[in-house]
């Protein structure tokens, strides 16, 4: 990092750089406005001759798995984040990796984790030189502060495996926690003692990679029914006591939030889809964990069945209040990306109509289509929301990483997308005039719905038209903003951010659409 | 009271809370001491934003407040700018720094316009006065009053500070169509309640644990001492809380001690301590009070309010409470939580099938009064005066609760 890095202006007006970890990007040329030509990526040609015909792929740890795997310096090692904050596998795996004195990974985790912070030891001691992929507390805070080696790269679960598929990462080897797996590597993520539903984020790991190891707890004899990984695609599996804490890898019970303001936000919404004519029969929605998103279904759920409405699917992230709409005949299907509490897990191993997804076929650019695009309305967070409707997920109103992108970029393809926030949290106004990072471009987000109002994006007239005559407090944004900085006492100083990137943010389909500056 | 302050030997003092689960607030130490000026340090949640903001207001609030020299530590918490004036006057007076200055907050909303004697109170919205995150957004959720209380839910040793929250509050936080009340302390604390906050005009003064009469006739003179002062002309309207055997006994006497008390309304918790017995959700232990509550109140031609509904998560039966209420001539009661509130108002509203009658009835009267004719009937049935007057109060009522 010690050279300087050239600088580019994207069609978002933002700085990015030109280079990253040694790779030349391409900044951000607009919404659809990118369109990469050439071939797929493929994994080497393997045989099954070299692979047992008893199809017994058991190795005894995973250090061996790793040196069979053929790990050098400087590679790529790829997980996946389906076990949260409880997850065993991927530092049992870097640190296997920093036992054989392999140096300078490059680590691709689909998400990191908190409890993963003794990351940042394996990279003081050169074991990983740096990280791609969300980073949060204090992973988040190394990054931002600069002490990195390479620059961080913020890819959206569809860019990631955008970034997969045309090549732009490459993954040598790919440590795949499994709930349940036979020796053979088919592997399912919705039984066994850490079972955690679904296993998509690690579909594209899996067949991308060079090498698959498949580490599991719970080892059944083949086959491994459902199968979500293919044992087809996996090189080795590897037998451990746990992969992680079942405690946090699912919520016992997730709550709903009892703060009034977010209630009412949850409430707007719910009114918001009903009133605009959006909530009718075979309607389809996707909402997260959060306790907003959480309220929302709840309210959505009392109007559904007060005007008799049924929704075709909702998106998971799969909790107790969408597997309650499924079992009261309010939806015929969930297609659930991740799974966040114990109903949503027991539900997804049992009821057909709960179906597992990956970001292939939510969210991925490369596709021939996804998803994300057939959802009528989603309901989504941010930190920061400005007044051409541009927001930022990823790091707090100071420039600190603060969350991954998760599907919310792929999100904002829906009919209707909707910012469910407060309008300011601690003083700090949520809306202004730019955001301090741009992870989301106003021209897809469509409504900022906040305690003091909702705000509608001028440019969906349609929308707007819709919810006339409605009793919801619609108001333009300039207006909630105004009142808001009334109420803190003026707006917001802006923060001072540092001259040299320590990260990037990837737009879904790989281009670089802003960059995070390092912060003290 | 304020000579005491100014008579005090200046001593190192404290106001405020921080820490991690603490919101919207913020903690000021102030140390005097005799030369060297201020020194102002400031820990703060978001100084990115506005850390300079809350050292220029500091010191702003301790000019106003006469401080000079003072070494002055602030942790916040993002409190919003009336939060801050009113921790550093609070600590500054704790200290014996400063008499009678106020430090009040340099936005002031406009005042809302006077709220009528009988206008809607079906929900009362309780903020503790301590606890300023709760302040802010109070207005939004569609109560039809919040209550700034001083009394029950704030700790003794916490009292003055309330008070100048309290009083900045109304100064600084627009409630929307709320009606804004305060409910002060038993007297003769809740008098020096009154002197802090009567000149921010709230609405509504809620006295707790009245008696007898004269404790309304001496609130009352209070205020009128401090309203000429203040050359204030609108309305503060007084609502006595009845909670004892006594007070039940002198209901009526409290509802006609002054032109000023607009309802009555009773505690049920202390009541029924004071008579010994536990509160039930059937109430049937105080069914007595609260009849003889609603017919004192009505005799003197006022509102009869209800009680609070402790349980915020039992809705069901808070809608079974808020109708029985109304059946018994309650026009409204009072609420812990902003989920209450929309309970309270579907409890309190008339059914449709119950304005609709009264909308024939009052059209039947008037048909009659163009027709000349002395006597009113519907259909095969004769209508009395009185009914009429019940069905054009209950059209009102219907009316207004649709604007509200």
């Amino acid at each position: 990092m010690s050279e300087r890095t050239e600088l580019a202006q994207n069609a978002a007006g933002r700085s990015v750089p030109t280079m990253v970890n040694g790779k030349p990007q391409i900044p951000f040329l607009g919404v659809g406005q990118y369109q990469p030509r050439g071939r797929k990526t493929a994994p080497p040609i393997c045989s099954s001759r070299d692979y047992p015909e008893n199809g017994d792929k058991r190795v005894t740890n995973l250090e061996t798995a790793l040196r069979n795997c053929g790990l050098r310096n400087g590679m790529v090692i790829s997980n996946h984040h389906h076990l949260r904050d409880g997850d065993r596998v991927a530092l049992m795996a870097l640190e296997a990796a920093a036992k054989i004195g392999v140096k300078d990974l490059m680590w691709f985790p689909s998400a990191s984790f908190p409890s993963q912070k003794a990351a940042i030891e394996l990279m003081q001691s050169g074991v990983i030189h740096h990280i791609e992929g969300s980073m949060n507390g204090p992973l988040g805070d190394y990054c931002t502060q600069g002490k990195m080696r390479g620059m961080g790269v913020l890819r959206s679960h569809g860019g990631r495996w955008q970034a997969i598929q045309d090549g732009e990462v490459h993954i040598d080897v790919a440590v795949i926690a499994a709930p349940t797996a036979d020796a053979f590597g088919n592997a399912d993520g919705s039984h066994g003692k850490s079972a955690c539903g679904s296993l998509g984020f690690a579909l594209a790991d899996s067949t991308y990679a060079d090498r698959v190891i498949v580490v599991t707890d719970n080892l059944v004899l083949f086959p491994c029914v459902p199968w979500q990984i293919q044992g087809n695609n996996v090189d080795f599996v590897v037998e451990v006591e746990s992969i992680g804490d079942p405690a946090k890898i699912v919520s016992g019970t997730t709550q709903i939030t009892r703060s009034p303001d977010r209630l009412r936000i949850a409430e707007f919404v719910a009114r918001f889809l009903r009133d605009a004519g959006i909530m009718r029969n075979g309607f389809s929605f996707q909402a997260g964990a959060g306790g907003i998103a959480l309220a929302f279904v709840d309210y959505l759920r009392r109007m559904m069945k007060e005007d008799s409405v049924k929704a075709r699917f909702v998106r998971g992230g799969s909790t107790k209040f969408l597997v309650e709409l499924l079992q009261e005949g309010l939806t015929d299907y969930i297609l659930d990306g991740q799974t966040f509490d114990l109903d949503g897990v027991k539900s997804i191993g049992s009821d057909p109509r709960h179906v597992a997804t990956s970001p292939f076929t939510s969210y991925n650019y490369h596709g021939k289509g996804n998803f994300a695009s057939l959802v009528d309305a989603v309901v989504l967070g941010a930190t920061e929301v400005d007044v051409n409707f541009n927001a930022n997920v990823v790091t707090h109103s100071d420039g600190r990483l603060l969350h991954g992108i998760g599907g919310w970029q792929n999100c904002l393809a829906a009919g209707c997308t909707i910012l469910a926030v407060p309008s300011f949290r601690d003083r700090i106004p949520v809306i202004i005039d730019e955001v301090t990072t741009l992870t989301g471009p106003g021209e897809l987000i469509d409504v900022v719905a906040t305690e003091r109002g909702i705000a509608i994006n001028p440019r969906r007239q349609d929308l707007l038209d819709a919810v006339k005559g409605s009793s919801l407090p619609i108001r333009p944004i300039q207006e909630i903003k105004a009142e808001v900085e009334r109420i803190c006492g003026g707006k917001p100083a802006r923060p001072k951010l540092g001259d040299r990137p320590v990260a990037v943010v990837k737009w879904v389909d790989g281009t670089v659409l802003d960059t995070i500056w390092q912060c003290a | 009271m304020s000579s005491v302050n100014t008579l005090a030997i200046p001593r190192p003092a404290e106001a405020g809370h921080w820490g991690k689960e603490v919101r919207s607030d913020l903690h000021v130490a102030i140390e005097p001491r005799d030369r060297g000026g201020l020194e102002i340090t400031l820990e703060s949640r978001v100084g990115i934003y506005y850390g300079s903001s809350i050292l220029s207001q500091t010191r702003q609030v301790l000019e106003s407040l006469g401080v000079k020299h003072a070494r002055i530590s602030i942790h916040d918490e993002g409190a919003l700018p009336f939060v801050i004036s009113a921790r550093i006057e609070t600590a500054v007076k704790r200290a014996g720094l400063s008499g009678n200055q106020k430090a009040l907050p340099e936005e002031r909303i406009a005042l809302p316009k006077p709220t009528p004697r009988d206008r809607l109170r079906r929900s009362r919205l309780y903020l503790p006065g301590s606890e300023p995150k709760y302040f802010i957004n109070a207005g939004l959720h569609g109560a039809d009053a919040i209550i700034l209380d001083l009394e029950d839910s704030v700790h003794h040793g916490e009292k003055d500070a309330a008070r100048i929250l309290v009083r900045n509050t109304l100064h600084a936080i627009d409630f929307g169509s709320c009606e804004r009340m305060v409910r002060i302390n038993q007297l003769p604390l809740g008098l020096q309640d009154l002197t802090e906050v009567i000149p921010e005009q709230p609405d509504l003064i809620l006295i707790p644990k009245v008696e007898r009469p004269e404790q309304i006739s001496q609130t009352d003179r209070m205020i009128d001492e401090l309203k000429s002062r203040d050359r204030i002309d609108r309305p503060i309207w007084l609502m006595p809380i009845v909670e004892s055997a006594v007070g039940i006994e002198n209901a009526f006497a409290i509802a006609t001690a002054s032109p000023n008390v607009c309802a009555l309304t009773i505690g049920l918790e202390d009541y029924t301590a004071d008579i010994g017995v536990a509160k039930t959700l059937e109430a049937r232990e105080s069914q007595y009070a609260r009849t003889r509550l609603v017919n004192a109140a009505k005799a003197a031609g006022i509102q009869a309010i209800d009680s609070v509904f402790g349980d915020v998560g039992d809705l069901a039966g808070l809608q079974q409470w808020g109708e029985n209420s109304r059946a018994l001539g309650f026009e409204g009661m009072g609420c812990i939580h902003p989920s209450q509130i929309p309970v309270i108002h579907q409890a309190f509203a008339p059914s449709q099938i119950e304005v609709d009658k009264a909308l024939k009835i009052v059209a039947a009267f008037e048909e009659a009064q163009q027709r000349g004719l002395a006597v009113v009937s519907l259909g095969s049935k004769m209508i009395d005066p009185p009914v009429v007057e019940r069905a054009r109060k209950l059209v009102a009522r219907a009316k207004a609760m649709e604007k509200a």
